[in-house]
């Protein structure tokens, strides 16, 4: 396989913290890009947050979206263990909240009373689009990781593309924990 | 199926039509169900490009290797083993860090010919005032197209080209730390090229290459749009790689090779990796913004809805001053690098020109707003940005040293190599000098956006970063190749660029102080005089770059064969044959000492007989000068 005569041949745990590596590394430069947009938000409007934003919708949107982390947590370590049934049964409900978020935002989007021409508007509907867009891919990605346990491709000892997709969905909350506050409670 | 279609190129081209067409159709149906007819047509530009070209660059990685490298396992086969032999490779995807190396460097070096040929025209029309050859738009064109494919062969050719060949070698490392997201990487940079030529052709876009707002908000050419969709591209390319290197520095190296005993030319791959993976982000985010606001209606940089165009100052600069030292970190590693070997002497003080380094990483992100002190910014940041900006002489001062203590009482072989390294120490010192100038905000204020920054910038970049590019393309063109280039043209090159380079861009330090304004198709004809001196050297400066390709060109095709080591040389990419076998070292090679073990008989940077290292070469080889 030409692919993997060109890879190094490492030790599976070597092989492991290189990819470990490399994804941290693109999540510290996905932060800057989150980042420019989060300092955009206060550049243009401070901590201003209208009145009539719907915060019960933006707390239960959050509460699902932590939520999320912990089932795919819970898929991370089942396949971990090889409990391959429960990993995938975890997965299922991952992508189940990941989906009810996004159907959350364009509810969100929906009932705003503020254009994407306002200031907050600009801020918001870029932010959450944003954000969006990577929960959207997360999503696609736990599709693979399903296809993959489905077909048994993961075991106890190498399941590198299982961990690495749940590193990425608790980072893009992690982005949330950040993205709330500045869109919702700074006001 | 007939082999041609079997190739990646070809592939790569009819899924992305494809793709492009598919997000094209996609977003013209939902406008017309959801605007109706009298909503709108089913095509607006800003909108079918922004939906369609990613749409396109999807279909084409998928054609040209993300399907058989990654789709097919996903959904359940194998890798495909297709590769190309011989010649072909270049065409394919191929996770080889050296055949990816020659990929990046032979794209970038026809962008780069392609843009020098673009600002000959430029100068042409500014030989002497009023319009002859273009129109203000057009003008505005061509010098846009100039300014962003010069940057992007500035970021990328010596990190992406040099460093992916030589940077596994150099650590003894047998490809990069991820080689297929190495050649995917690569492969994002053809639609780049590809998008930039086709807004040209469709009129160009008016911003230059910063794309500051309000302009490029309002200004209505679709260029606009496919410009800030090809940067985005392009930064993708930078991060990616940038990534890779880091890993690969950090995870790869043969054993024995501590940080220490690091080629100073890694070094500078690492630093200018540790900006790009992270700050190239910020330039996304603000042509991201610009989308934003152009396509839905945003207001990011529209004062009237609350935005404001210094926040995309603030942006841009965040990233694109770091970015010149991504472009120039890895040309002071290289020219130390080439200094050491061809002065026959240690690198002078090895761990004060790593701290150099790391110390310009760590000032690159506090510098920005200097860019902006005529912006209308606020008041108070004018002090903190021009005492930080000074700063950053300290760690420039100490490569500097490094560069001067090396070459001092060493024995130079003055090849053309070296040649273009010590043209490189003073072009960076004229353009260090005069930058001093533009960080003083009062000097500042009188000299911005005038050609003195257009002489300073490129005395910085072009004299700096292109002529390391060039010691660099010299300097491993036998390594590469496996062919040795023609000293006597190479030569012939240097000093036609050295002196052609002088004389197009001293004037205009003179020019720029008395006040002729850069980015402007016309101008009083007081300064015709000057502005017609500047165009002829800038003919003669372009020509220099008639035996640079000749000399290349026919030296690949039937140059002498290279040694393996022509210049005796310690590092380890000159410890294998030339070109280097397909996965780099027979066997894992053991590193004993430090890198640069040059008269020191006892002292080695891998095992093996005396000469390798040490061995006197002044005027040896195809030398003198």
């Amino acid at each position: 396989m030409s692919a993997a005569a060109h890879a190094v041949a490492h030790s599976p745990e070597k092989r492991l913290r290189i990819s470990r590596l490399g994804l941290w590394l693109f999540f510290l430069s996905e932060s800057c890009l989150f980042g420019a947009f989060a300092a955009a938000r206060f550049y243009m409007n401070g901590t201003y947050v209208p009145d009539d934003l719907n915060q019960i919708l933006g707390l239960v949107l959050t509460s699902i979206l932590l939520v999320s982390s912990l089932t795919a947590y819970r898929a991370e370590t089942a396949i971990a263990h090889g409990n391959v049934a429960h990993g995938k049964l975890m997965i299922l409900a991952t992508m189940l909240l990941g989906l009810i978020f996004l159907g959350g935002v364009i509810t969100e989007w929906s009932i705003a009373h503020f254009e994407p021409s306002e200031g907050y508007g600009t801020s918001f509907f870029s932010m959450t689009g944003l954000h969006a867009s990577h929960v959207a891919t997360g999503i696609l990605f736990l599709g693979l990781a399903y296809m993959f346990a489905a077909r048994g491709k993961y075991t106890p000892a190498s399941h590198w593309g299982m961990t690495g997709v749940v590193m990425y969905w608790h980072f893009v909350d992690v982005v949330w924990v950040f993205f709330y506050p500045a869109l919702y409670l700074t006001g | 199926m007939p082999a041609i279609a079997r190739a990646p190129i070809v592939q790569g081209l009819i899924f992305g039509i494809v793709g492009f067409l598919i997000g094209i159709a996609g977003t013209g149906l939902v406008r017309v169900a959801f605007l109706g007819r009298d909503g709108g047509d089913w095509w607006s530009t800003d909108l079918s490009w922004t939906i369609g070209y990613p749409v396109a660059l999807v279909g084409w990685l998928i054609g040209v290797g993300g399907w058989r490298y990654w789709g097919r396992e996903w959904f359940g086969g194998e890798v495909d083993q297709y590769e190309m032999k011989g010649w072909q490779r270049y065409f394919g995807f191929s996770p080889d860090h050296k055949v990816i190396g020659i990929q990046y460097v032979v794209t970038f070096t026809l962008l780069f010919l392609l843009s020098g040929l673009t600002v000959m025209l430029v100068r042409y029309e500014l030989a002497q005032s009023g319009l002859q050859l273009f129109n203000n738009d057009t003008y505005n064109a061509a010098m846009s197209f100039h300014g962003i494919t010069m940057v992007a062969v500035a970021v990328a050719i010596l990190a992406g080209g040099f460093g992916n060949y030589v940077l596994p070698l150099q650590i003894g490392a047998q490809d990069m730390a991820f080689p297929r997201l190495n050649a995917l990487t690569f492969w994002l940079v053809p639609p780049v090229a590809i998008l930039l030529v086709t807004a040209v052709l469709m009129g160009g876009w008016e911003t230059g290459w910063s794309a500051y707002p309000p302009l490029a908000n309002l200004q209505t050419k679709p260029g606009q749009v496919l410009f800030n969709l090809a940067v985005i591209t392009f930064g993708l390319v930078s991060i990616l790689g940038a990534i890779n290197f880091l890993v690969t520095v950090i995870y790869e190296r043969a054993p024995g090779m501590t940080w220490g005993r690091l080629p100073i030319f890694t070094w500078g791959i690492f630093a200018a990796s540790l900006i790009a993976f992270f700050f190239t982000q910020a330039f996304a985010a603000g042509l991201a913004m610009i989308l934003f606001d152009r396509v839905l209606g945003t207001s990011f940089f529209n004062a009237s809805g609350g935005g404001s165009a210094i926040l995309y100052q603030h942006v841009f600069w965040f990233y694109s001053h770091p970015a010149v030292y991504v472009m120039v970190l890895p040309a002071f590693g290289l020219i130390l690098e080439i200094l050491s070997h061809l002065s026959r002497k240690p690198l002078f003080a090895y761990r004060w020109a790593v701290g150099g380094m790391i110390g310009i990483v760590a000032l690159s992100g506090v510098v920005w707003a200097h860019h902006m002190f005529t912006s209308g910014m606020q008041d108070y940041l004018h002090a903190p940005f021009l005492v930080l900006t000074e700063l950053i002489s300290i760690p420039t001062g100490l490569i500097f040293l490094a560069a001067i203590g090396t070459i001092w009482a060493g024995r130079l072989w003055v090849n053309v190599p070296m040649l273009f390294a010590l043209g490189f120490l003073f072009n960076f010192l004229m353009g260090g000098i005069t930058g001093i100038y533009l960080a003083d905000v009062p000097t500042d204020l009188f000299l911005h956006d005038t050609y003195f920054v257009v002489a300073h910038f490129h005395y910085t970049i072009m004299g700096g970063e292109i002529f390391a590019l060039m010691a660099a393309t010299y300097f491993w063109f036998p390594k590469m190749t496996g062919r040795m280039y023609s000293e006597r043209l190479g030569q012939l090159h240097f000093w036609m660029m050295f002196i052609g380079f002088q004389l197009v861009f001293l004037p205009m330090f003179d020019v720029g102080i008395k006040g002729m304004n850069r980015r402007v198709a016309d101008f009083p004809s007081a300064y015709d005089d000057f502005n017609l001196f500047i165009t002829l050297s800038a003919f003669f400066l372009g020509a220099s770059f008639i035996p640079f390709t000749w000399n290349l060109v026919v030296s690949w095709i039937r140059g002498p064969k290279a040694e393996a080591n022509p210049y005796r040389a310690s590092t380890l990419e000159w410890q294998v044959s030339s070109p280097p076998p397909e996965h780099n070292f027979p066997e894992i090679p053991e590193v004993v000492g430090p890198p640069y073990p040059y008269g020191q008989p006892d002292v080695r940077h891998v095992p093996g007989p005396a000469g390798a290292a040490g061995a006197p070469a002044g005027g040896g080889g195809g030398g003198g000068g």
